[in-house]
């Protein structure tokens, strides 16, 4: 210590115990009462140490104190200090994308709580559902919550998907946040279809071996080149999937793990990139500067750099205050109680739902009869109609056409233009409604006449099925979607009117094609239509 | 690298050339086989842990299955083997053939109508009685499976084995 001697003794001492953790060990001799008084108030102070060492400054009561909790508190970071006015709107997001995250952190929770009682064994697992429906205490409320939080997760993720291409939010920077969507997009749908087999009861076999067949219907192809002996993508998809050639113990226990594992594990990542790119992409998208410059009920402040004070938020001596910080509010308390309200809505909702409404368990598995119809969950009834015309194309191939189209949106509608407006303005909202009644006609026609006149098998039996399966009301539909696109690119001049037009083609087929799959489709997929008029066994 | 000697090389590709910064140039190669071998090893491991799951040996259960005696299968006569999902038929001058229930399209079990078609329930392709396909999304008909006699005189069906179809297995016809 080169400036000891100038320092009076007791102020060493008091430099000397800061260093060494209060102690000052060297200094004391036994039986020395210092250490023991030191010790017997570290002690007393032993509460408020801990929490200063969690909560590096005062309570959340200035704006000051506020910025530096959403900042050092690893929860709360993934908000920005300021939040834009703008993000703040209900109508800018619909709350969408929140309410998807709550509800994954729902999935999580009883999901955890269902693992503590069920067993992935092809004779058990039927019975341990059976236990957690009847036996286990709250168990059934758990399983209900589950369930509906899936289901809820997976419209609230298409949902999202929506608000977020309408609101042109896919456009650079954030093409990458948007392909990240797309990952989770995917995700979801795969944790819904693994977690479907656990039950083990006739709707979960019989789905996942449609589901396992769909996997290996590339055959389709294959068969027709002749080259499936020799590369046979679609049969190893499936032994991939299911470990043998049939849904069996192999198959539950690799869905086990993608359930409960790998599928949760790799959503989490990617939500953890997807708000990492939000911040980084600076907020959520918005329209230039047109809102008041001083937000109701905030201080006056542009102008005045001394009143945001975040010195340790904002580099440099002069934050940008007019030009960024204008329009803006604390994150805390601003976003941090709508995500509060979001969560508990959701929440409350959920509860709701798990209360009333059990979750379905039909009979166990029965390899030998399947179930009539044997129906999957509603947003994979869309893909079951078009599965119902070719495997290889309804299950496969218009899948990644449309998986693969979407997340090349962002890359071909660079068109530079004010994010945050829902449809791009007026011309857009146009584009979208000529396209919604163009798709719901096209479509309902294609299924109407496909229920009255049947498909080429009906007219010529001995078609070879490599033409049903380039050739199908799916993919007829598909091309169709496709050419209107582009000619309202080319009758609009502009390639994000023609996005409008591919995504609502999409969005409105999906919901035409799920809710006919779901309402009037009965036993051998025929058409009724209403479900009481299925024939009675 | 250029190996040719500088006499050769015209201003450009001397420009272009590490050689006239062989520092650097080394230090180049070098972080070059340090990211082909990080990368080599990356792919080595994932080849070796994506092999794993990859099955060599399946599980299937009793694919090989006595049925019994010819005897149990009367001439024109037409039996379900349920839990398998197969069909055995024999008919009138003797020849017996196997026809798996399970459908071509996505696995669902076909149910054998009154008339002898069979129907899908899940998406409702129509196979005709000796199996061929007639309506529906079924990219061909059901199949054949293979029969035969075990030693001890016993008829065997083999559910991972097709034949052609219309490959009976012929037995003489000694009246019971
Ligand atoms: C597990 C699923 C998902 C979760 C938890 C999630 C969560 C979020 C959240 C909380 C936001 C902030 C704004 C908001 O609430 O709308 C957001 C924004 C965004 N999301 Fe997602 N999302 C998911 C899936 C998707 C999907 C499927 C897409 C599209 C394919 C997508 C693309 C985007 C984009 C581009 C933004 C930035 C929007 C903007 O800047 O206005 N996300 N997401
Ligand atoms: S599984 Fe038989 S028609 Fe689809």
């Amino acid at each position: 210590m080169p400036d000891a001697p100038t320092k009076p003794p007791a102020q060493q001492d008091e430099t000397r115990r800061e260093r060494v953790g209060g102690e000052g060990r060297h200094e004391r001799r036994a039986g020395d009462p210092g250490a023991i008084r030191d010790y017997t108030r570290n002690l007393l102070r032993a509460p408020r140490a801990i929490r200063d060492s969690i909560v590096r400054h005062g309570a959340p009561t200035s704006d000051r104190a506020r910025s530096q909790t959403v900042t050092s508190n690893f929860f709360l970071h993934i908000l920005s200090v300021r939040i834009h006015l703008h993000s703040l709107r209900f109508s800018t997001t619909l709350g969408l994308g929140v309410i998807t995250m709550v509800l994954f952190i729902i999935l999580v929770i009883t999901g955890v709580l269902l693992m503590i009682y069920y067993k992935p064994d092809v004779n058990e697992a039927y019975n341990s559902m059976q236990d957690i429906m009847y036996v286990v205490p709250t168990g059934r409320f758990m399983r209900n919550i589950h369930r509906w939080s899936a289901h809820g997760m997976v419209a609230c993720v298409i949902l999202h998907m929506a608000r977020v291409f309408y609101t042109s939010a896919y456009k650079k920077p954030r093409e990458i946040n948007w392909v990240l969507g797309m990952m989770l997009f995917v995700l979801t749908l795969f944790l819904s279809f693994t977690g479907y087999l656990l039950p083990w009861d006739q709707l979960a076999f019989w789905a996942i071996t449609i589901g396992a067949n769909i996997a290996q219907s590339p055959r389709e192809i294959t068969d027709a080149l002749g080259i499936t002996q020799s590369f046979d993508v679609g049969g190893a998809q499936k032994e991939l999937l299911l470990g043998a050639h049939y849904v069996g113990q192999e198959a539950l226990t690799r869905f086990y793990v993608l359930h409960c594992v790998v599928l949760p594990l790799a959503t989490a990542l990617v939500i953890a990139l997807h708000f990492w790119r939000i911040r980084k992409d600076g907020g959520l998208a918005r329209p230039a500067e047109r809102i008041p410059a001083t937000p109701p009920g905030e201080r006056k402040a542009a102008g005045s750099s001394k009143t945001w004070g975040l010195m340790a938020v904002v580099p440099g001596k002069t934050p940008a205050v007019d030009k960024e910080l204008a329009n803006t509010v604390p994150a805390y308390p601003n976003a941090l109680y709508a995500i509060a309200a979001l969560s508990m809505l959701t929440v409350m909702v959920m509860l709701i739902l798990g209360y009333f409404f059990d979750a379905p368990l039909t009979e166990m598995a029965n390899p030998a009869v399947p179930e009539n119809p044997a129906k999957a969950p509603w947003y994979f009834l869309g893909l079951q109609e078009l599965v119902s015309y070719s495997a290889f194309a309804g299950g496969v191939g218009i899948p990644a056409i449309v998986v693969i189209g979407l997340a090349l949106i962002p890359y071909l509608d660079r068109e530079k233009e004010e994010p945050g407006r829902w449809f791009s303005g007026r011309d857009g909202r146009r584009v979208a409604i000529y396209t919604a009644i163009f798709t719901a006609v096209v479509t309902i026609v294609m299924l109407a006449l496909t229920v009255r006149y049947g498909w080429l098998r009906n007219w010529y039996p001995d078609i070879p099925q490599i033409v049903i399966t380039l050739f199908n009301p799916g993919t007829v539909l598909v091309a169709i979607f496709a050419l209107w696109s582009v000619a309202t690119v080319r009758r609009t001049q502009s390639t994000r009117y023609g996005a409008i037009a591919l995504f609502t083609c999409f969005i409105i087929a999906f919901v035409i094609m799920t809710y006919f799959a779901t309402v009037h489709r009965g036993p051998n997929w025929e058409f009724y239509w209403t479900t009481s008029d299925w024939p009675t066994h | 690298m250029s190996d040719s000697p500088p006499e050769t090389q015209t201003a450009e590709s001397l420009e272009a050339s590490p050689r006239f910064a062989p520092a650097e140039s080394r230090r180049d190669w070098l972080g070059l086989v340090a990211i082909c071998s990080a990368l080599g090893t990356f792919v080595v491991a994932l080849i070796g842990a994506l092999r794993l799951p990859m099955p060599s040996v399946f599980p299937e259960s009793q694919s090989r299955m006595k049925l019994g005696k010819p005897d149990a299968f009367p001439l024109g006569s037409t039996t379900n083997l349920k839990e398998a999902s197969v069909w055995i038929v024999r008919e009138e001058d003797g020849g017996m053939y196997a026809l798996s229930a399970v459908c071509t399209h996505l696995g669902c079990v076909a149910m054998r109508e009154e008339d002898g078609s069979f129907l899908c329930p899940c998406h409702g392709s129509v196979f005709e009685a000796d199996g061929a396909v007639v309506a529906g999304p079924a990219p061909g008909g059901l199949p054949w499976l293979e029969l035969s006699v075990s030693a001890d005189g016993q008829i065997v069906v083999d559910k991972t084995r097709t034949v052609a179809p219309g490959t009976r297995l012929m037995l003489e016809t000694k009246p019971v």
